[in-house]
């Protein structure tokens, strides 16, 4: 095969340097854990019934949030209505969402006490109860339902215009139009959303641990936390994570066979014309529109309503608490779209070679890893060098940014490959390298996606807490930190005014940083 | 002493194409020949995009073949996307003095002077969007123009401007290519732009380039792979190229 | 190095560094401890008036975590004094052999129990207890059978995750042995969910998402005091009811013996323990001289308290755990 003697180095080089970093932090966390193992009793049959259960709830997660997002997708794709664009933004809200914030809401519309409760009772019928699978699959699809429609309305408003005008032309039935046109488009699409998902609900523990509703639903994750407050045996936790590793891995690689999906990109407020009309297809449209936008947007209300009332009169530390999280999750965002520049750019120049594929999955990696594991294996390497608390603000941005990673990845790469193909030649041959490249080409042309990049990472890096316990300074907690600070101080009214302030800055974060980038886009 | 290809190869999956010939210096040659059969694969070859499996590419004497695109003596402009859609006119064409874009202010006189030298006075600060197609071209010719480099290529970056438009353009082409002291290699799909352009030609037929021989030599008495393409295309200027094919 | 680079950056954001000759004495605490609604604050304060030295906590998860993080450390730590374990793991942290004697001169101490330990002092202590709205629960049970046989709905904590889940776990092993298994499955049906720790559970209760929620008899103290809230009480239990009691200790490894030691007396004096019943809301393990806030007479008084020697809880925690996870997992 025929190569370009184009010089790869310097962008294939910091890509590689990146995915590094990612290593250390996933792999070699890991591995820190593995080391400092001193026995272990291996696994027992409780920790199968959680590798069992894990696999279970991730299946049927994605699953019904896959299943979901078509119809969703669909009506938005051929619908226009007022505020339509205001609607897209928001049902991405969940996915952004602190996982804390988001039980408390869910809770508040489908628990027991809840809204939908409320409701039944009212007309006399009894209560409903989530706990258990149920509910676990509730949050799942709360949370991934608006990720999966973002993949599924991009292949949508994919499909050229061309193809719908041929249909016309040739006078196909929606019959038709489902079988030549859209279902090749889902087969292209929904392995790949289905795969996303999976990999996220696999390592999920806040959902199941609050709404899982006993020791059923044991995860893989929550058997990791055990093995390692409970039985110390690091050895069983250093396993189980590299377990679920291998199931992860096993199921990307699965998902890439099948194929992958283009990313969860920026630009879907433009509903496509489809050629389609009749009174009962439009009442089906509404009805999945607002079925849709109640379930994921009134769990928002609720925190919405619950933390008003405090939001006010919230304690000074709960404010500089939030100051903190903005100063981590800035920089943090900054780190995962520099990163994440820096791969996307080594995978776009590599194109078809091993590495890119190689670089993408490294990229990918963390959605695997276990965040206890992470934040274990750091505390290991870092103890013996350095003051943790010291070192706290910054472990948990480099942490988060890299915890964001996949989903910055997953907007930059193709859009990235896309300039590559369409300017990589003229740059190459006008001698545009390294620094002059990012700046003259790709920082310019990829703003949209950057932008979106850094207010997803900014509002995820706001929200996380997973990795940061053993480095709490308890003059450095962040806003999800005080927030269970005032739920164990008994200030639950507190808790939900913080929380609601928390709701507020990621999706301001996400906003900013969004809007940002489209302003300063060309068309 | 020009451009010579020393026994090359290049290998596209099943395609192959061979090369082995000389240009001298200053020459302006048209490479002619039917679709797909490599005249793109050539110039990429030249400009630093193709690797050859075998074979070695010198310009006056110095072996260039494994020299990265923009180090070459080489500009090259393609059949699309010779412009940046987010920079300026003037930027566009200020990445031929320096490619990071970091100009003085006599390097932007510079630049103006050649925006006006291909028309375009007083159009720096217009984006491609907002330039005509012949405009666009205009833009990229100057940047050529202030590269300064000794081999011009064009991968058929006219293709889409009417006849009348496309020689206009060629005649300026002629016209840099010789106040710059570049040799220019042109692919074309029409016998007739060769003929404009004068010189010599290199017909690329049947997974081969042969060498450069004088057009009119060639047009009055075409080789047997010229005159089936010459007979075959009859209308010409509709078909393209297939660029990079493969690649 | 990228990362040292951004701690730097953070750093200098984050303000002039400490740079005081005064001793530092590290004290490696739960989070909840040090947050500012927690006894840290007041007692950093307080202490440091007297002690010419910088206090400094170190708040990690729980008491769990916390000993988790001291076996990650090990003699390495940087931690002279640890306090927050409870007897549940005491067992385990002087496994680690980290800890050295107390040397205090035990002052009588108002726990139910006696105190012996001569590794690990009291601080504060409380009795498990599940916690409900009078306002809404008016048939309150009296032990776990009659729980089991009401329709009434709780809240608990998973042990693995949780000091009162572990509490609650060895509450109900101590008071009926070989039949905690069939406890547990008559309990089945009454919980709602199990949480990962105790501020979940709670916050549940609260939003009315449970009848009752597993928490300790002086939660509603907080409620009367802080929120003149009197609609919250604990059931009395006829089976007892367990103990959580928090201890400290002195790290063998400590720079600053005399610290740790001036600041393990200092724990058991009025200073301390007065500031212990409204910011931990736990009793005090001696009642200052001024006696408890008022609104904790009102508290409910247990019959019998339940506590198993810290070996002893080691040694059944596994066989409970193993218990319930079956009864539950059906």
């Amino acid at each position: 095969m025929a190569r370009r003697p184009v010089a790869l180095g310097a962008t294939v080089i910091a890509g590689a340097a990146a995915a590094a970093l990612v290593l250390a932090l996933t792999v070699g966390t890991l591995a820190a854990v593995a080391l400092r193992a001193e026995f272990s009793r291996g696994l027992g049959p409780a920790e199968w019934a959680a590798i069992r259960f894990t696999l279970w709830q991730a299946t049927l997660s994605a699953l019904l949030s896959t299943v979901l997002a078509v119809p969703v997708a669909r009506a938005l794709a051929r619908r226009h209505f007022p505020g339509r664009a205001l609607l897209v933004t928001l049902l991405g809200a969940p996915f952004i969402l602190p996982v804390i914030v988001a039980v408390l809401g869910i809770v508040a519309v489908f628990g027991r006490g809840g809204w939908v409760n409320a409701a039944l009772s009212a007309v006399g019928l009894g209560p409903v109860s989530i706990y258990g699978l149920p509910g676990v699959l509730l949050a799942h699809v709360f949370f991934n339902l608006p990720l999966a429609t973002r993949l599924v309305l991009q292949g949508w408003l994919g499909i050229p215009a061309e193809r719908f005008r041929l249909a016309a032309a040739l006078g196909f039935g929606p019959a038709d139009i489902a079988r030549h046109i859209e279902r090749p488009m889902l087969r292209a699409v929904l392995p790949g959303a289905f795969a996303v998902i999976f990999l996220i609900c696999m390592t999920s523990f806040a959902v199941v641990l609050a709404l899982g509703g006993g020791p059923r639903a044991t995860t893989i994750e929550l058997a990791i936390y055990q093995a390692f407050r409970f039985d110390f045996d690091l050895g069983k936790a250093a396993l189980l994570a590299t377990i679920q590793f291998a199931l992860c891995v096993a199921a990307a690689g699965a998902a890439r066979f099948v194929t992958v999906p283009e990313a969860a990109g920026p630009g879907l407020d433009r509903p496509r014309e489809l050629y389609l009309h009749g009174r009962l297809r439009a009442a089906a449209d509404a009805l999945w529109i607002t079925l849709s936008a109640v379930f994921l947007l009134a769990p928002l209300a609720a925190v919405v309503l619950r933390g008003a009332p405090a939001i006010a009169a919230l304690p000074h530390p709960v404010w500089a608490a939030a100051g903190r999280s903005v100063v981590v999750s800035v920089p943090s965002a900054f780190l995962s779209v520099g990163l994440g520049l820096a791969m996307a750019a080594a995978i776009a120049r590599l194109g078809r070679r091993r590495g890119a594929a190689v670089l993408e999955g490294i990229g990918y990696l963390s959605v695997a890893a276990s965040p206890l594991v992470i934040g274990t294996g750091l505390f290991i390497l870092i103890f013996p060098i350095a003051d943790p608390a010291r070192l706290a603000l910054a472990v948990t941005a480099v942490v988060n940014a890299v915890m964001s990673l996949p989903f910055v990845l997953r907007a930059l790469v193709p859009e990235l490959r896309r300039i590559e193909a369409d300017h990589g030649r003229l740059a190459d041959s006008l001698g545009m390298h390294g620094w002059a490249r990012y700046r003259l080409l790709i920082l310019l042309r990829a703003r949209r996606a950057l932008g979106f990049g850094l207010g997803l990472a900014a509002a995820l890096s706001m929200g996380d807490l997973g990795v940061i316990a053993l480095f709490a300074d308890p003059e450095g907690a962040t806003l999800p930190l005080q927030i269970y600070r005032l739920m164990a101080s008994y200030r639950m009214a507190d808790a939900a005014g913080a929380a609601l302030l928390l709701l507020a800055l990621s999706l301001s974060a996400f906003w900013l940083f969004d809007r940002g980038g489209r302003l300063g886009a060309d068309a | 002493m020009g451009l010579t290809l020393d026994d090359v190869l290049v290998r596209l999956g099943d395609f192959t194409l061979t090369a082995d010939f000389s240009v001298p210096d200053r020459a302006m040659v048209s490479v002619l020949g039917p679709s797909g059969a490599g005249k793109s694969t050539l110039l990429s070859t030249i400009a630093g995009f193709l690797r050859p499996e075998r074979g070695r590419i010198l310009f006056d004497g110095q072996d260039i073949t494994d020299l990265a695109p923009g180090a070459r003596p080489v500009s090259i402009l393609f059949q699309d996307a010779n412009l940046f859609p987010h920079l300026t006119a003037a930027q566009n064409v200020g990445l031929g003095l320096r490619p990071d874009l970091r100009l003085s202010s006599e390097d932007w006189a510079r630049v103006d002077e050649a925006l006006a030298r291909v028309g375009l006075a007083g159009l720096g600060a217009r984006r491609p969007a907002e330039l005509s197609g012949g405009q666009q071209g205009r833009v990229a010719l100057a940047r050529a123009l202030l590269r300064r480099r000794p081999l011009l290529l064009l991968d058929e970056p006219f293709s889409a401007l009417g006849p009348a438009l496309r020689a206009e353009m060629l005649d300026l082409v002629a016209e840099i290519a010789q106040e710059a002291g570049s040799t220019l290699l042109m692919v074309s799909h029409d016998p007739r732009d060769a003929a404009r352009i004068g010189g010599l030609a290199i017909v690329v037929a049947e997974g081969r380039a042969s060498p450069p021989a004088p057009v009119a030599t060639l047009l009055a008495d075409p080789p047997e792979a010229l005159r089936r393409y010459l007979g075959a295309e009859t209308a010409p200027g509709t078909s393209r190229d297939q660029a990079g094919r493969a690649s | 190095m990228r990362l040292a680079s951004i701690a730097a950056g953070l750093l200098a954001l984050a303000g002039p560094v400490m740079a005081d000759e005064k001793p530092v004495l590290t004290v490696y605490t739960y989070d909840s401890f040090v947050s500012d609604w927690g006894p840290g604050p007041a007692v950093e304060a307080a202490f440091e008036e007297t002690c010419g030295c910088d206090l400094k906590f170190v708040g990690t998860g729980d008491g769990a975590a916390l000993l988790a993080r001291l076996r990650l450390e090990g003699a390495r730590t940087d931690a002279d004094v640890v306090l927050g374990l409870d007897t549940n793991l005491t067992h385990q942290a002087a496994e680690t052999g980290l800890f050295a004697p107390h040397g205090v001169e035990v002052p009588d101490l108002d726990l139910p129990i006696a105190w012996d330990d001569p590794l690990f002092l009291p601080y504060d202590w409380g009795y498990f207890a599940f916690v409900y709205d009078k306002t809404r629960v008016t048939d309150v049970p009296h032990s776990f059978p009659e729980l089991a046989e009401s329709d009434l709905r709780i809240v608990i904590e998973d042990p693995r995750s949780s000091t009162p889940g572990l509490g609650l776990l060895l509450w109900v092993k101590t008071a009926y042995g070989d039949d905690a298994e069939r406890i547990w499955q008559g309990l089945a049906d009454n919980i709602v969910t199990v949480t990962k720790g105790w501020s979940e559970a709670y916050g549940m209760f609260l939003d009315g998402e449970a009848d009752m929620v597993l928490s300790y008899t002086t939660s509603p103290a907080y409620h009367l005091i802080a929120e003149e809230d009197d609609s919250k009480a604990a059931a009395a239990f006829d089976e007892g009811h367990y103990m959580q009691v928090e201890v400290a200790g002195k790290v063998a490894g400590t720079d600053q013996p005399a610290l740790a030691d001036a600041f393990l007396e200092f724990m058991l004096s009025d200073r301390f323990q007065s500031i212990i019943p409204t910011t931990n809301w736990m009793y005090p393990a001696r009642v200052p001289a001024d006696g408890l806030p008022k609104g904790f007479e009102t508290l409910v008084k247990p019959s019998r308290a339940l506590l198993l020697p810290a070996d002893k809880a080691a040694a059944v925690r596994d066989q409970a755990l193993g218990e319930w996870l079956a009864a539950l997992s059906r």
